[in-house]
């Protein structure tokens, strides 16, 4: 263990062993914000935008939202970066198995319209 | 090993960024330095919860897209008609709001928890559990009136067979999810408001020392459930 290193990057923790303690207004404030977030995704629905406009801002308000559960309301934020990384890598392999199921997807649709016609 | 592990009051010292990640799991002792097991265990349980959902939409999305069917537009098959004129989606706005409401009292709830109110803290809890009923009782009500209009697992009058089956299984597993989650608020509220946490009473199961950090556990679970309802208002009832 190299302790000179390690201590030249002390961190003088914020949070004491008795807890996550923060200002209610942190809270409150996001809240707020998600509310907010909310009320344009479904002006998203409620104005009819199509296409490439709608799904990337469905996917925007969808992250900033799951972002501000994650990082304020379940104190990731405050955490060691060994849980954050712990916990949030491993979701992202998830998108390799989307990648996946996208082109087997698309496999399957071209079989279906290539032998059936419109099948079900 | 000049670091040592933090108790109770004590300022935490320990190298911050990537070399503190290498340093707290090269420490041959336990990874996560701040978190206590019983948290560390719900990130990993929530973890594991997250590749459940995602299968699941998954799911969803290759069959939505393999499909050569027209698929349902939820914009309209979710629309309630009030006032003379379909409104569409708003039962779903509704829903999301009332979650995200119950998150932010849990929120609160566990701040009150580890400032010692232990009245406020359970009457928070209480309202948390209040909302998340509300939201499985609308889900109910969204589950009854698709089911009346012909919804089911293998058809529905609108398109794609497979709508009814994934929107099932989805806000079906979702629901269960959130279920379970109001009867382990009722749990931990009632012993917030017996003062077991400020006695230290040992639990009934683990025999461990009550701590107000359960209510942030607690929260760990409710704010998760909140989440992947994010995904699931964007995937299936949005996209």
């Amino acid at each position: 263990m190299n302790e000179t290193t390690a201590h030249t990057h002390i961190q003088v923790g914020q949070q004491l062993q008795t807890g996550q303690q923060h200002p209610i207004r942190l809270y409150l404030f996001v809240w707020g914000l998600l509310f907010v977030l909310s009320a344009f995704s479904y002006m998203v629905d409620y104005l009819g935008f199509q296409g490439y406009l709608r799904w990337t801002l469905i996917l925007l308000f969808m992250m900033l939202k799951a972002g501000l559960i994650v990082a304020v309301f379940m104190h990731m934020a405050w955490e060691r970066l060994a849980l954050v990384y712990a916990i949030l890598l491993p979701p992202l392999l998830v998108l390799v198995f989307v990648a996946l199921m996208v082109s087997e997807a698309d496999y399957t649709i071209f079989t279906r319209l290539a032998f059936f016609g419109t099948g079900p | 090993m000049a670091q040592t592990i933090g108790t109770h009051g004590e300022p935490d010292l320990r190298p911050a960024g990537l070399r503190g990640v290498a340093a707290d799991f090269s420490s041959d002792q336990r990874a996560f330095k701040t978190a206590s097991w019983g948290k560390a265990m719900m990130w990993i349980f929530l973890l594991s919860d997250t590749f459940v959902f995602g299968c699941f939409l998954i799911a969803y999305m290759t069959a939505r897209m393999s499909t050569p069917v027209a698929w349902p537009n939820p914009s309209e098959v979710f629309a309630l008609h009030i006032g003379g004129q379909d409104v569409p989606l708003i039962l779903i706005a509704i829903m999301t709001f009332v979650l995200i409401s119950s998150s932010g009292t849990m929120a609160m709830a566990v701040n009150f928890g580890y400032r010692r109110e232990r009245h406020r803290t359970a009457m928070l809890m209480l309202l948390t559990a209040l909302l998340g009923a509300c939201f499985v009782g609308m889900q109910a009500f969204e589950w009854t009136k698709l089911i009346t209009e012909g919804v089911r697992p293998w058809e529905n009058p609108w398109g794609a067979a497979q709508f009814g089956s994934t929107f099932f299984m989805i806000t079906g597993f979702h629901g269960t999810h959130v279920t379970i989650g109001v009867i382990f608020l009722l749990i931990v509220a009632r012993k917030v408001w017996r003062g077991d946490f400020d006695q230290e009473r040992r639990g009934f199961f683990t025999s461990r020392r009550g701590r107000y950090e359960a209510v942030e556990i607690m929260g760990l679970y409710w704010h998760f459930v909140d989440l992947v309802w994010v995904f699931i208002f964007a995937f299936f009832y949005l996209w």
